[in-house]
């Protein structure tokens, strides 16, 4: 009891520190290799892991002497047996892997939608974290307004973040310059896709740019789509500095389109419609024609000299196409006349693609982009730590 | 009387005080709700952490350890209410700034505005220290500091916190 009462404050601390210790424990998950693992879990785990490991040990080390020194008859076939095993599964999984990369492109082709903004809510900024790492903003609308986790905020400027967690009558909305936020996002000129972070101290940052890829300052990047969160096209920002960074990737500074810091009035996207291209009376599209958007370029001198075969289309680069390049191959496909092969710009517009005078064609280079040799970044959903 | 003996200052100067039950609870409500609504308007009022600046100023003004713990907690919480991040994060960092600024309380005259800017500089650093170690270590995140830019903001708290407190001592009441 004496010792209690003279330790007293240090006892409560003790006690007050580890309760929160506890408690945040509980919620942080930490990401593994095999996917996110509870705090709590990993120091239990690491505070009981030595001794279950010194006693696995001590049991091991007897068997193996015995399993090691004594018992090592029928090794060596077995042996000669798993690297034939592990030579066939390499095939297996070059033969799987060429399947899989031959079925993302082909679903890319034909499973291609469009988003479109089809209603949004108005909401007025009240609040925020009131700290510096925790980007995020409460607004004025909630459940009953019908906003809803997920749903993309954004202002005519450009795109501010996602609605986090909702209340009734507030939510808390992710910005995009929070570090913990992720969005896909398409330069417009390069049509190079990467992923937009942010950093910890607010700014953003374009990341999965491989170095040699040719970005310029100044130049304007809209959403891709690809994270599933925000609709295709929407203005994130500009690049304002490119930089060699590791790991080969691009550092490169983006200002955003939205003035994150003085936001006042945003609007959240409630709904968005999702629609196939319009591709009637186009024709059927010829699985040639789609095998030919995949192949190695092709001098034009084989368009002029073969009418009706498929012609050179260079986009389609990292598995994404575009309506034009779908329709060109169907209008290809059911004139038959020669084209001048164009590179189909992914801006999500159904323009039928113009048909040109031929002309003489000399031996081109392989188009940018073709074969996929753009990086191509996972699709990211904004992450939420809780 | 351990605490007194070691104190560099003189009896009269460690005054110990308490406040209202409406000042208590009040009081970090009003801060943390300043802190978090009124930068959506006046955007130079979000480099001030008036939780912290609050926490500091009842640890030394109570000069009770145990109080200090409990307040610096119960405001931390508070604001990680506010935040996206686990609950946790500004309580631990806050719960040591307020057994500190109370622990400190004890042993000096923290009644003068030059100690107060000194105290209070001292705890923005160890407040953000222990942040970020909490941010690095435990959740596992990246953090980067701008000593530049954290020393500015030090100061800036610092000198809030000298007219804050001035202000906020009508509210005190001797024991």
């Amino acid at each position: 009891m004496n010792l209690f009462s003279r330790h007293k404050n240090t006892v409560v601390l003790a006690t007050v520190l580890l309760a929160q210790f506890l408690a945040l424990a509980v919620q942080v998950k930490r990401q593994t290799a095999d996917g996110p693992v509870r705090l709590i879990r990993m120091i239990a785990v690491n505070t009981l892991a030595p001794f279950e490991r010194l006693f696995i040990y001590s049991g091991e080390s007897i068997r193996g002497v015995w399993a090691n020194y004594i018992d090592l008859r029928h090794v060596r076939s077995e042996n000669l047996r798993m690297k034939a095993e592990s030579e066939r599964m390499l095939l297996d999984r070059a033969r799987e892997q060429e399947d899989a990369r031959q079925a993302r492109r082909i679903q890319a082709l034909l499973g291609f939608k469009e988003q479109w903004i089809d209603t949004t809510v108005a909401a007025q900024v009240i609040g925020t974290s009131g700290s510096e790492t925790s980007r995020v903003l409460y607004l004025d609308k909630g459940t009953k307004d019908g906003i809803r986790a997920d749903m993309p905020v954004i202002t005519p400027d450009g795109v501010v973040g996602k609605v986090l967690t909702v209340y009734g009558e507030t939510s808390q909305v992710l910005l995009i310059n929070d570090p913990t936020s992720g969005l896909g996002a398409t330069l417009v000129n390069s049509r190079l896709q990467g992923i937009v972070k942010g950093t910890a101290t607010g700014e953003l940052q374009l990341n999965y740019i491989m170095g040699d890829e040719p970005v310029q300052p100044g130049e304007a990047l809209v959403t891709s789509g690809g994270d599933r969160v925000f609709p295709k096209g929407l203005p994130i920002g500009k690049v304002v500095t490119v930089s060699m960074g590791r790991n080969l990737f691009l550092n490169i500074g983006l200002k955003p389109a939205a003035d994150l810091n003085r936001l006042e009035e945003v609007l959240v996207i409630t709904q968005q419609k999702t629609r196939a291209p319009d591709v009637t009376g186009l024709g059927p599209i010829r699985a040639a024609d789609i095998l030919a958007q995949h192949l190695p370029g092709v001098p034009q001198t084989a368009v002029q000299t073969t009418p009706g075969a498929a012609p050179q289309q260079p986009s389609a680069a990292g598995g994404q196409s575009s309506p034009a390049s779908v329709q060109g191959l169907a209008q290809n496909s059911s004139t038959s006349k020669p084209q001048t092969a164009r590179p189909a710009a992914n801006t999500g517009t159904t323009t039928v693609p113009k048909p040109l005078v031929p002309k003489p064609v000399t031996p081109k280079q392989p188009a940018p982009n073709a074969g996929g040799t753009k990086p191509k970044p996972a699709a990211v959903t904004g992450t939420n730590p809780q | 009387m351990r605490a007194l003996d070691l104190s560099y200052t003189s009896r009269e100067q460690v005054e110990v005080y308490r406040f209202s039950w409406p000042v208590s609870l009040g009081l970090p409500l009003l801060m943390v709700g300043v802190q978090a609504f009124v930068p959506v308007r006046l955007h130079f009022l979000g480099i001030f952490d008036f939780g912290l600046l609050l926490t500091i100023f009842f640890a030394v003004s109570r000069r009770s350890q145990i109080s200090g713990i409990l307040t610096g907690a119960a405001i931390g919480m508070l604001q990680d209410g506010l935040t996206h991040t686990p609950f946790g994060v500004f309580g631990i960092a806050k719960t040591l700034v307020g057994y500190g600024a109370s622990s400190i309380g004890i042993r000096i005259d923290v009644e003068n505005p030059g100690s107060r800017f000194l105290l209070t500089f001292f705890f923005y650093a160890v407040h953000k220290a222990v942040f970020v170690a909490i941010e690095r270590e435990l959740m596992g995140q990246s953090v980067h500091i701008n000593l530049g830019h954290e020393a500015g903001v030090a100061v800036a708290n610092s000198l809030m916190a000298v007219f804050l407190f001035a202000a906020l001592n009508r509210f005190k009441i001797k024991d």
